[in-house]
């Protein structure tokens, strides 16, 4: 008898934290299948007619998708960037002792205690002249800014798992630096890797206010375009929620892939 | 291939970890006994390359290698820790030395790891990945690795420490025949002074980054040169006691005195430190010439058929000193309990103040048989 209360109590309480947790998601979702007379309207739980009409207007007018392309272009470039660079770095950190490594490590985290609108000047000003204004790449390097030292600081606590041994025996064996590096040394932090990319994917897609200020047409994000929609017939409301849905997806997705390193990456390295 | 170390140190941070020392190895199993913190990883790892010496020269067949990247030296080195490729199967691991080698056809490398895995009876797990094995086994695929290159220097850093006893006993007995089928120099270090007696070879004995002694095991094992060789090459350790010799007598505390015994006759007049292993410490006279050490009882462990008895003599005005014997069967003693202790002086080291040898026990017939 016992025992039975106590189940439904932790069920109930599950539920409860469950229903929290979904209810903006479900808002959103809710009001993207909706119209916008029937969200101004007054409340319904569910769309009286469910219509795709907001996400076909999103996957049909440039306007909208270009904005999705744009930020998976900047932000899969950052990520491919961001681990490539500091993938060395951080073997370097975690195997070699040199003149103020420890320092050096600090200070390269410190980079990201700085909010980003500090930079936001600098980069304008660089960009305009260098002509990395307004394109891909300038945005990925600035997201770069702040997503190499966490990158660093994540593949560093991973490769500080791997014994040092192995890397000498691969030398006794005979291994070229590289070829220990690719062939044996990669498949070793893969985990760390995924987490690594997972969160520099994370922080480069959900930062607006560097992606927006530099740019203007060509490599415009989905957030900006978001931010953009207020017209003089007012708020698409509709509109917006199907864009926000869209925009939540990566994310999931990725995650979704990820899910068992992250944990891993909780209980072995620097998450 | 004969490696010679001249004046080697090593200094890490401002500390020294080895000392100036000088050996030269030749073909066969040379062991590196001592304590941890002794210096024989940091020895090693100098003889294989992998760290540089802070002064002096590492010669391979009277060419200059110091400094020399690990890559381009023909070395193999086992670690302690069980040091495999953990994304590689076992084939793959053990293969990857003769891969890069870039010499051997497919069909060469299969036979040669086969028949290595064989060796090392792990011919039956070659599909599986490192993690998937038991120590032993694991510890046995990263010894294969480092046999399978046939390299003419062989390192193996305390390879059995970290398995359990009876693996371990199993795995050095296969290791001491593997060894000396092969025409490479062998070096293996260790800090238990049974296994280095068991390997045979060529023993150095090492402590705190000092090369004491380097000689034939068996000689080192009966001359050892100083006071802290016996030390480190005895296990359980060497008991020391203080002695004065004087007109012919050696006198204990407490007022024991004996009669020089042949070997130490010559010996002048003086204070010394004798020596006697455990196991010649008996509780019973057998051969009428003993000395009789009246001491109390401080512990017995047991140790499979053995006890192990620590004793400490005190006399009335302040000497003592503290026996160890090794007694084989079981014996139960209570704490405090009195006893008399037996030494044949003819098992004495000596040793002068200074810690030097200064006279050694006569290898006897029965002597050599109980080694055998």
């Amino acid at each position: 008898m016992k025992s039975k209360v106590q189940i439904s109590w932790r069920g109930t309480a599950v539920l409860v934290y469950f229903v929290l947790l979904m209810l903006p998601i479900y808002w959103l979702i809710n009001m993207s299948l909706k119209t916008n007379n029937e969200i101004l309207g007054g409340l319904t739980l569910l769309p009286n007619a469910p219509t795709f009409d907001n996400y076909l207007q999103i996957f049909t007018d440039p306007a909208w998708y270009s904005g999705y392309l744009n930020s998976i272009a900047y932000t899969v470039l950052n990520t491919v960037m961001s681990v490539a660079v500091a993938l060395p770095a951080a073997y370097a950190f975690s195997r070699y002792n040199f003149l103020g490594d420890n320092h050096l490590f600090f200070w390269l985290l410190t980079n990201r205690m700085a909010p980003a609108a500090v930079f936001l000047l600098p980069f304008f000003q660089l960009y305009q002249n260098i002509g990395l204004f307004d394109t891909h790449l300038g945005v990925a390097l600035a997201h770069m800014l702040f997503n190499v030292p966490l990158a660093v600081w994540i593949l560093e606590g991973f490769m500080s798992g791997v014994p040092k041994e192995i890397d000498e025996t691969a030398a006794i064996d005979g291994y070229s630096f590289p070829r220990f590096f690719f062939r044996l040394f990669l498949p070793l932090i893969r985990s760390g890797i995924g987490v690594t990319a997972f969160f520099t994917f994370m922080f480069s897609w959900v930062e607006l206010l560097l992606a927006r200020t530099l740019t203007t047409v060509n490599a415009k994000p989905i957030a900006a375009t978001m931010t953009r929609t207020v017209s003089a017939s007012g708020i698409d409301w509709g509109l917006l929620a199907a864009a926000g849905v869209l925009t939540i997806l990566p994310g999931a997705l990725v995650i979704y892939f990820v899910r068992n390193y992250i944990a891993k990456g909780f209980a072995l390295g620097r998450v | 291939m004969k490696l010679v170390l001249e004046a080697v140190t090593r200094e890490v941070n401002g500390e020294s970890h080895l000392y100036s020392m000088s050996m030269a190895l030749e073909p066969g199993l040379n062991v590196l006994l001592g304590p941890t913190q002794a210096g024989k990883t940091s020895l090693m790892r100098v003889m294989a390359g992998l760290d540089r010496p802070t002064t002096g020269q590492v010669l391979v067949d009277g060419q200059d290698v110091t400094g020399r990247p690990v890559q381009q030296r023909n070395v193999a080195f086992v670690y302690q820790q069980f040091i495999n490729y953990p994304s590689l199967t076992v084939f793959e691991n053990i293969a990857s030395p003769l891969r890069l080698q870039k010499k051997f056809s497919n069909d060469e490398i299969q036979r040669r790891v086969r028949e290595t895995a064989e060796m090392m009876r792990i011919g039956h797990l070659l599909d599986r990945l490192p993690a998937a094995l038991s120590g032993g086994q694991q510890q046995r695929t990263a010894i294969a690795r480092a046999l399978v290159k046939q390299a003419p220097l062989l390192l193996l850093d305390e390879p059995l420490v970290n398995l359990d006893y009876k693996l371990r006993e199993e795995l050095r007995a296969e290791l001491g025949q593997i060894f000396a089928r092969r025409n490479a120099i062998v070096v293996y270090s260790t800090t238990e002074p049974l296994e280095a007696l068991l390997m045979g070879g060529v023993t150095a004995v090492l402590d705190k980054g000092d090369l004491l002694q380097i000689g034939p095991t068996l000689a080192v094992y009966h001359q050892p040169a100083q006071r802290r060789v016996g030390e480190v090459f005895s296990d359980p350790p060497l008991n020391i006691l203080p002695a004065v010799f004087e007109g012919g007598l050696a006198l204990l505390s407490g007022d024991i005195r004996f009669p020089l015994p042949p070997h130490m006759a010559g010996l002048p007049g003086g204070t010394y430190w004798l020596g006697v292993r455990a196991h010649h410490v008996a509780m019973e006279a057998h051969l009428g010439r003993e000395i009789e050490i009246p001491a109390w009882i401080e512990l017995a462990e047991l140790s499979g058929s053995e006890t192990i008895v620590h004793a400490d003599h005190r006399d009335g005005s302040g000497g003592e000193f503290h026996l160890i014997a090794q007694l084989s069967g079981i014996h139960n003693f209570s704490y405090e309990q009195q006893a008399r202790l037996y030494l044949d002086p003819h098992r004495l080291f000596v040793f002068t103040a200074s810690g030097a040898l200064a006279a050694s026990p006569p290898r006897t017939a029965d002597q050599r048989k109980e080694r055998a």
